[in-house]
């Protein structure tokens, strides 16, 4: 087995490869086996060094654990480290159909606002097309290894994102009016 | 199965080995202190028998003071000089505390964090605290025979920076050797689970005194996950008596009453609540300074119709706490009570409503934060020796961490429910061309605008050099420990400028203050503080021997032979010098061995790592 380093990346720490589809539950089986060893918890009594070096790994297996878990997050940090960067405040370049969409959305959000059930049934059409984002994901880096499209695709995933957010506060300011 | 156990030189479980580690329940009304004894938690009464301290102190003027259930009995006579909730203070200023104006304190607004003019002179909430502590540490070292090697104290899960620091701060002046902040609903589920072998998803719901705390846990094999937290650290059986109190005064029609009058009032709503918990009404009597009676009847219904908007809020922060885990009331398989408050009938049935089935609260509510904090001290402390006896705490910062950007609005770093210890970087620039200096202030609450925050520190980096605007790139780290304690660093990346800071200086105290308060608190006894400050050292000294000894034991292979000996004897000259009184000598042996020690630290973390991914090869991995 290669020496593990903290600097190595997500998926070698947790002895997994580095593909879009992960089972998550040998990522949470990883990611517990890791901060059962590394945890400050284990060096609360120890030497400064130990409690300083716990306190770094422990941080790292969070974070790629955070990272790992999300499929947004993964898809980011596949792309990034495949040399296709997403960079979402510089590049919002999308497909023109994509741009449709996202323009119907949001007329869809401020017409539903108030309404329950509109506000659920555009929720479930967002979570669909969120869905399919992931498949397509899935072809992209697993199958075809097509970062540069792949960060096309994340860049959707990312305004879908939001969306979902958005909905999410649109419901609750709803049903803390009531 | 194994029949024998051979132990390891140097790793002999002996019973007389076991150290002697306490958890500490600091509440806002009464704190307990619990030990592990044969590996039960139990909490240690005092020598009378009474396992809860009333979190009071009185401070006289000749500089005593009394701690407990004497200075409860003074309360009502004084009050001004009898604190009572200090947990309520702790990281706050004046404008910080609700109903300020109702109190019978002498508040001094200081920067940071409010003091309280006493008869013994001006008093901090930290002081306050660790004049509790430190009875709660006299009480254990008289139990267990000896000093205590490491605590863990509670604290609100909700507390934010300000809070725990305080808290830490407070620990250190009592002088006890912190191993962890521990947060109150995730030790009593530390407690529960480990009595009942439960798994799932659990609610704990911690009322107290003063705070109100819901943590949303996911158990299971020896890992107590916690998914989300959320609360109100100005929120407990405090606001239910004072809402009683209130009642009290607009029916009897008084008005404007003196300190005692105050005090002996809010003593006898808090009878009443207490009373309704298993009455349909009560009476509330009182006979007031200037012998007037005042003579109600409350029953348990109107009592829940006055406080129903104190229990909405717990409810409304549980449900968003359920939704920041992705989860519903249903997908909830326990709810766990905690706090005396939770005793109030309508509570609970709240409780249950929302969640749609009978709370649990078989342990104690009183003591099962002591008990979870003893039982987690117990294994910090290093007391758990085999494999399988062990559990491990995943928790999370309450309050999202971030820094003031242009027009006073936050640009948020580490979102709450982050799992800790935690570390995030984000990069900013200058708007000035030639700018050599940015402020940075970090903030944390969940607000958008920096004035609606709390601010927790602000600090300067300088020294940049100048360039046009928006050429240079400031990273800034943020870092949170496992403690929840955050530390910010910013490095300009071009030029390397560096400037750090932990989180601190507005609310925590510096060490020259620590060192001043304990002076005093000795007496100014300069041998006794010196004495103090060199047992410090042997302690540390002690946990890196320990620590080292350990470590060769298990992987002395991981070193070249050369750095070997030089360890052993870095060992053998830190062992000689901890028995000595020489404090400087002990710091320099400390330092060598802790500089010989640093790298094996990192590669035995390495092999542990590898060790715990082994058994699965490359290919089983790539299938």
């Amino acid at each position: 087995m290669a020496p593990v380093s903290i600097a190595q990346d997500h998926f070698s720490l947790f002895g997994l490869a580095p593909r879009f589809v992960l089972d998550l539950d040998a990522l949470e089986a990883a990611y517990r086996r890791i901060q059962a060893q590394v945890h400050p918890d284990r060096f609360a009594a120890g030497s400064a060094a130990e409690r300083r070096v716990a306190m770094q790994w422990a941080t790292r297996a969070n974070e790629a654990f955070r990272t790992l878990r999300s499929p947004l997050a993964r898809a980011t940090y596949l792309c990034e480290t495949h040399g296709a960067p997403i960079e979402a405040e510089s590049n919002t370049a999308m497909p023109a159909e994509f741009l449709v969409e996202q323009l119907d959305w949001r007329e869809s959000l401020d017409e539903a606002r108030g309404d329950p059930a509109a506000l659920q049934a555009l929720a479930g059409e967002v979570d669909a097309v969120g869905r399919d984002i992931e498949k397509r994901l899935t072809d992209a880096f697993d199958v075809h290894h097509d970062y540069a499209a792949a960060a096309v695709l994340v860049r959707q995933l990312m305004f879908i994102e939001r969306l979902r957010a958005e909905l999410s506060t649109a419901a609750d300011a709803h049903s803390t009016a009531d | 199965m194994a029949l024998l156990q051979i132990a390891e030189p140097g790793m002999s479980p002996e019973p007389h080995e076991r150290r002697r580690a306490v958890g500490i329940d600091l509440g806002t009304t009464n704190s307990l202190v619990a030990t592990v004894r044969h590996s039960l938690p139990e909490v240690l009464p005092d020598a009378q028998g009474r396992q809860l301290l009333p979190s009071i102190v009185r401070y006289l003027a000749d500089g005593t003071t009394e701690v407990g259930h004497v200075a409860q009995e003074h309360q009502a006579v004084d009050p001004r000089n009898t604190i009572v909730s200090v947990k309520r203070f702790m990281g706050r200023g004046v404008k910080d505390v609700e109903h300020i104006e109702n109190l019978p304190y002498d508040f001094v607004d200081s920067p940071g964090m409010l003091q309280l003019r006493t008869a013994a002179g001006v008093k901090s909430p930290i002081e306050v605290s660790a004049e509790i502590l430190r009875t709660l540490r006299e009480r254990a070292e008289e139990s267990l025979g000896g000093p205590i090697d490491g605590a863990v104290i509670t604290v609100p899960a909700y507390f934010d920076d300000a809070q725990r620091q305080a808290t830490k701060d407070a620990a250190r002046l009592a002088g006890l050797d912190i191993l962890r902040l521990l947060n109150e609903p995730t030790a009593a589920a530390v407690a529960y689970g480990l009595d009942s072998a439960a798994e799932g998803i659990y609610a704990v719901y911690d009322l107290g005194g003063g705070t109100f705390d819901i943590s949303i846990l996911k158990l299971s094999k020896g890992v107590f996950e916690v998914l989300s937290t959320g609360g109100d650290t100005a929120l407990g059986g405090d606001d239910f008596d004072h809402r009683l109190y209130c009642w009290a005064l607009e029916q009897a029609q008084l008005s404007l009453l003196p300190p005692e009058d105050q005090r002996l009032l809010t003593i006898k709503a808090r009878a009443a609540k207490e009373a309704l918990s298993s009455k349909a009404s009560t009476t509330l009597q009182a006979r007031l300074t200037d012998h007037r009676w005042v003579n109600l009847t409350i029953g348990a219904d109107g009592f829940a119709a006055m406080t129903q908007h104190l229990v909405a809020k717990t409810v409304s922060a549980a449900r968003r706490a359920l939704k920041d885990a992705g989860l519903a009331p249903g997908d909830v398989q326990g709810v766990v009570l905690v706090g005396g408050a939770t005793r109030m009938p309508h509570v609970r049935r709240a409780v249950a409503d929302l969640f749609g089935r009978e709370p649990l609260a078989d342990i104690d509510p009183d003591k099962v934060v002591a008990l979870g904090a003893g039982l987690q001290a117990d294994l910090l402390v290093g007391n758990k020796q085999a494999d399988g006896e062990d559990w491990l705490l995943l928790d999370v910062i309450p309050l999202s961490l971030g820094l003031e950007t242009m027009g006073g609005l936050v640009e948020r770093i580490i979102p709450r429910n982050a799992t800790i210890p935690v570390a995030r970087a984000q990069e900013f620039t200058t708007f000035k061309d030639g700018q050599t200096a940015m402020a940075l202030h970090v903030v944390q609450g969940e607000r958008e605008l920096v004035a609606d925050c709390r601010s927790l520190a602000r600090f300067e980096l300088r020294g940049i050099p100048p360039m046009t605007a928006g050429a240079a790139r400031i990273q800034v780290g943020f870092q949170v420990d496992a403690d929840g304690l955050l530390s910010v660093s910013a490095r300009e990346q071009t030029s390397g400028v560096e400037a750090a800071i932990t989180v601190k200086p507005s609310y925590g105290l510096s060490d020259e203050t620590i060192a001043q308060m304990l002076a005093e608190a000795m007496g100014s006894a300069d041998a006794d503080v010196q004495a103090r400050v060199l047992r410090e050292s042997q302690v540390e000294g002690q946990r890196l021997l320990d620590a080292t000894r350990k470590a060769l034991a298990a992987d002395r292979d991981l070193l070249a032979e050369d750095e070997a000996l030089a360890i052993d004897a870095g060992v053998a000259t830190l062992a000689a010098a901890i028995d000595g009184t020489d404090r400087e000598a002990l710091e320099a042996a400390i330092h060598a061995l802790a500089q010989d020690t640093d790298d094996f630290a990192a590669r035995r973390m390495d092999r542990s790592i590898r060790t715990a991914l082994a058994g699965r090869s490359v290919d089983d991995v790539l299938k």
